[in-house]
């Protein structure tokens, strides 16, 4: 154990944070290069991320947050269950933090596992102020690794967050540079005919939407500990042993998959609570994420941890090697999905919807032409190779109506957390397993199973057009807090009514997603909801206060798509801290 | 001030409630984001007429607000070289908020200052987004010489690469009386059509483009134009940039 340890902090190259309860920060303004670009940014003690901090479950921790910006700021410990008071939003846990003035955060440390800490102050956070927590549990683990390091990424991009809030006001397609063309047209047009092509480009223009809004924020650099992909973040490993890799996605604005060609990930965390360990290949990590997988690596070999951006515009790369200096092979970004009718289904009005039009001809070939054919989209392991001949298989017999679809459909890998036929549905790049919400199971139940008492029903909508993003209708400055009391086992039904994807985060309470196992379903922080899809979680109302709930991405966030959640009731604290603290802990 | 949104609600709020409201205030400040601004040059060009005419044309437009309530600026320019005058110069004051997912309806004045008479109007319009992505801005103008007018502006974007695009506008003016003194005549005075082939040089804060812009006179429009010696009918050659900040 102590062994581990020291290897850990030698690994990550931290300063010898102790167990010790207390913990100092600064925030300070930094330069942060990307090996693409350099600018201005945001940090924790001189640099961005700022430093790794090492609780242990079942401390008391103090620590000094001092603030040496010219305006205010807050930490915000995502994930953390802790008093409403030190959870760091400004305006709803405490004023903020002032320019020159020193804050302490106090807090006992309830449970185990990766998180991370940022700001929640204006564009701080997409501006460099975050950086990652990791708690070790009171515990074994159930699960065995020999090193272990924090792989966090995020999208750094030239403009500042109000540029980029500031250019999506104005015009809500500044950063899209995915949007299809007129050479796209005629390359379509070959493919599956041009009145096929002409009926989907009239549908997408008669509601004006674009395929392509998959990604509001492009042209960034995708960072791994800081490091853009020239740079080359660099872990170390001795062949044979188990790498414990604690992922955490504090991007602004992006979704990553990601992959380690040649390697199998086994996921055994998730938003910091352990899950029964999953196989894959690959894996979504929505924004505010983490996930904990473990790699046995034999092979003395270097290998490349291949983060893409959900919508292709970007990656982030790192390497795992034996020796530094290493490296492999960094693969070429696949084809940019585009959305599909199926993911317009919650937009849509359905009177308006043309059934006859939208049918095969609109929808699965766009998905089809270029995403099945490279067998990307396909789920070899629930095909049938022998029946399937891929050399017969092409374009030409496919645009033409050539193939079955319903055949197909059975075919292709079904996600209820996805829309059926949605263009965002992710598949491995080796045709291996691609993780799904539907696999996660938590280790241990944290909670008793029990009916909850109410449904709180959460429409996720919004307008492109004028980059306004709401709940049911109504941005954060206009809406009522939502009010919760004490004791409460609210269930939240979540509509995405838009054509993006929303990392749904709630503060201070666990989100028990409803991945339909019962007493297994899994605990986490963050929700990601794809468009067109209804997706429930459930909320034990333990923790007394006033509590942000929001979407992740910065700028959905900042537009509207943000709520305060208003927890009525409840013992006196210190008997709320002693349950949360009996219900802490999963490890 | 970075809230003035909604704003009556906000001042009467604040006038009638007090303390209570102020705090949920701070909260809406800290956690979201109010009040934006933006300056652009859609048009900021060169001119060039087959009749030897040289224009200098700039149409530009800043705007700050909500998203229920814009205020704007815009600002229209020709300055032509022989003359050395502005042919034309116009300013509207406009403010500006949704009535629809796609459609804002705005009011306020336009002030012209051009090269002889001036002339203040009242303005209502309508601008938004038609389907199949044709960006549409109209307006009715009624002038302090009880002058009514419509103008109308449509303009598309064909994306040739997600870098080179060519719009094409369409612009049009009619006039439900005769205003003789600035030469504008009853019915349909006059067409601009024009395409322009731009490159997203930065971002897209300045785009450089080249183009052609046809522009045409009718009706009594043309013959004031003719009989104070100018043409009824120009082709332009055009080049410049689209700005924004």
């Amino acid at each position: 154990m102590t062994r581990r340890l020291i290897a850990v902090a030698l690994a990550l190259g931290l300063p010898a944070i102790g167990m010790a309860g207390e913990y100092d920060l600064t925030v300070d303004r930094v330069k942060i290069d990307t090996g693409d670009f350099v600018k201005e940014g945001i940090g924790y003690n001189g640099s961005s991320p700022g430093p790794t901090l090492r609780f242990k479950e079942g401390e008391d921790v103090v620590i000094n947050v001092t603030n040496n910006l010219k305006e205010t700021t807050s930490i915000h410990w995502h994930g953390l269950i802790l008093p409403f008071e030190q959870d760091g939003v400004p305006g709803i846990s405490f004023p903020g933090i002032q320019p020159g003035e020193t804050f302490t955060y106090r807090f006992p440390v309830v449970q185990a596992g990766t998180y991370w800490y940022h700001s929640h102050s204006g564009f701080q956070e997409p501006n460099g102020a975050y950086g990652a927590i990791i708690i070790e549990p009171e515990g074994r683990e159930p699960f065995r690794y020999d090193r272990e390091y924090v792989v966090q990424l995020t999208d750094k991009h030239p403009h500042s967050g109000d540029r980029i809030m500031r250019n999506l006001k104005s015009s809500p397609d500044y950063y899209n540079r995915q949007q299809q063309t007129v050479m796209d047209f005629f390359t379509e047009s070959r493919e599956q005919g041009f009145m096929a092509t002409l009926r989907d480009r009239r549908m997408w223009g008669q509601m004006r939407m674009m395929k392509a809004d998959i990604e509001d924020v492009q042209g960034f650099t995708g960072l791994i500990n800081g490091k853009g992909p020239e740079q080359n973040w660099t872990g170390l490993f001795k062949p044979g042993e188990r790498v414990r890799l604690r992922f955490i996605n504090s991007s602004a604005m992006t979704y990553f998959d990601i992959r380690i060609p040649g390697l199998k990930m086994t996921v055994v965390q998730a938003d910091g609570n352990n899950v029964q360990p999953v196989n894959v290949d690959e894996f979504r990590i929505g924004v505010a994420e983490t996930y904990d997988v473990i790699v046995h690596i034999r092979d003395e070999q270097a290998y490349t941890i291949f983060a893409e951006s959900m919508g292709r515009s970007g990656y982030a790369r790192g390497t795992l090697a034996p020796r530094e200096g290493m490296v492999a092979e960094v693969p070429e970004l696949r084809k940019a999905p585009m959305l599909t009718m199926a993911d317009m289904a919650g937009h849509m009005d359905h009177g308006d919807m043309d059934h006859g039009s939208m049918n095969h001809g609109g929808m699965d070939h766009g998905n089809m032409s270029d995403g099945a054919m490279d067998h990307s989209n396909m789920n070899h392991g629930s095909m049938n190779h022998g029946s399937m001949d891929h050399g017969s298989m092409n374009h030409d017999s496919m645009s033409q109506g050539g193939m079955d679809h319903s055949a197909h459909g059975a075919g292709m890998p079904e996600d209820p957390f996805y829309a059926s036929g949605s263009g965002l549905l992710p598949t491995a790049s080796n045709g291996g397993k691609f993780l799904s919400y539907s696999d996660l199971r938590a280790q241990s139940p944290l909670y008793e199973e029990r009916e909850p008492t109410r449904e709180i029903e959460m429409r996720l909508t919004g307008n492109m057009e004028r980059y306004e993003w709401s709940i049911n209708g109504v941005k954060y400055e206009d809406a009522d807090p939502v009010v919760l009391q004490y004791g409460e086992r609210v269930r939240f039904k979540f509509v995405n009514e838009t054509m993006m994807t929303h990392p749904m985060h709630l503060h201070g309470m666990w989100s028990i997603l409803d991945v339909g196992a019962g007493k297994w379903n899994p605990i986490k922080h963050v929700i990601s909801v794809a468009p067109a899809t209804t997706v429930y979680m459930e909320t034990e109302v333990d923790a007394p206060g006033e509590w942000a709930f929001h979407c992740h991405l910065s700028y959905h966030a900042a537009a509207g798509m943000f709520r305060k959640i208003v927890v009525e009731g409840g013992p006196d604290e210190e008997v709320a801290s002693g349950d949360a603290q009996a219900k802490g802990g999963d490890a | 001030m970075r809230t003035c949104n909604p704003w009556l609600a906000r001042i009467s709020a604040l006038t009638l409630m007090g303390p209570a409201v102020v705090l949920a205030d701070e909260a809406i400040d800290a956690n979201s984001v109010n009040a934006f601004w933006g300056v652009s040059a859609e048009k900021f060009e060169y001119r060039y007429s087959d009749s030897d005419e040289k224009l200098a044309v700039i149409e530009s437009d800043a705007w700050y607000g909500s998203d229920e309530l814009k205020f704007r600026w815009q600002f229209t320019g020709e300055w032509e070289e022989a003359h050395n005058a502005w042919e034309t110069l116009e300013n509207q004051f406009l403010a500006q908020t949704p009535i629809s997912e796609f459609w804002d309806a705005k009011a306020g004045i336009r002030i012209d200052t051009p090269e002889g008479p001036d002339r203040v109007y009242g303005v209502i319009g309508l601008t938004g987004l038609a389907p199949y992505w044709f960006e549409i801005d109209t307006n009715l103008y009624v002038s302090d010489e009880g002058d009514a007018s419509v103008d109308f502006e449509a303009e598309y974007e064909l994306l040739i690469t997600n870098y080179w695009i060519v719009s094409a506008t369409f612009e049009t003016l009619l006039a439900f009386s005769e205003d003789r003194e600035i030469g504008v005549g009853k019915g349909i005075n006059s067409t601009e059509m024009g395409l322009r082939l731009s490159y997203d040089l930065i971002d897209r804060s300045f785009s450089p483009y080249v183009g052609v812009v046809h522009e045409r006179k009718y009706g009594d429009t043309a013959d004031f134009a003719r009989a104070s010696g100018g043409g009824t009918e120009d082709w332009f050659a055009v080049v410049g940039a689209r700005l924004a900040f």
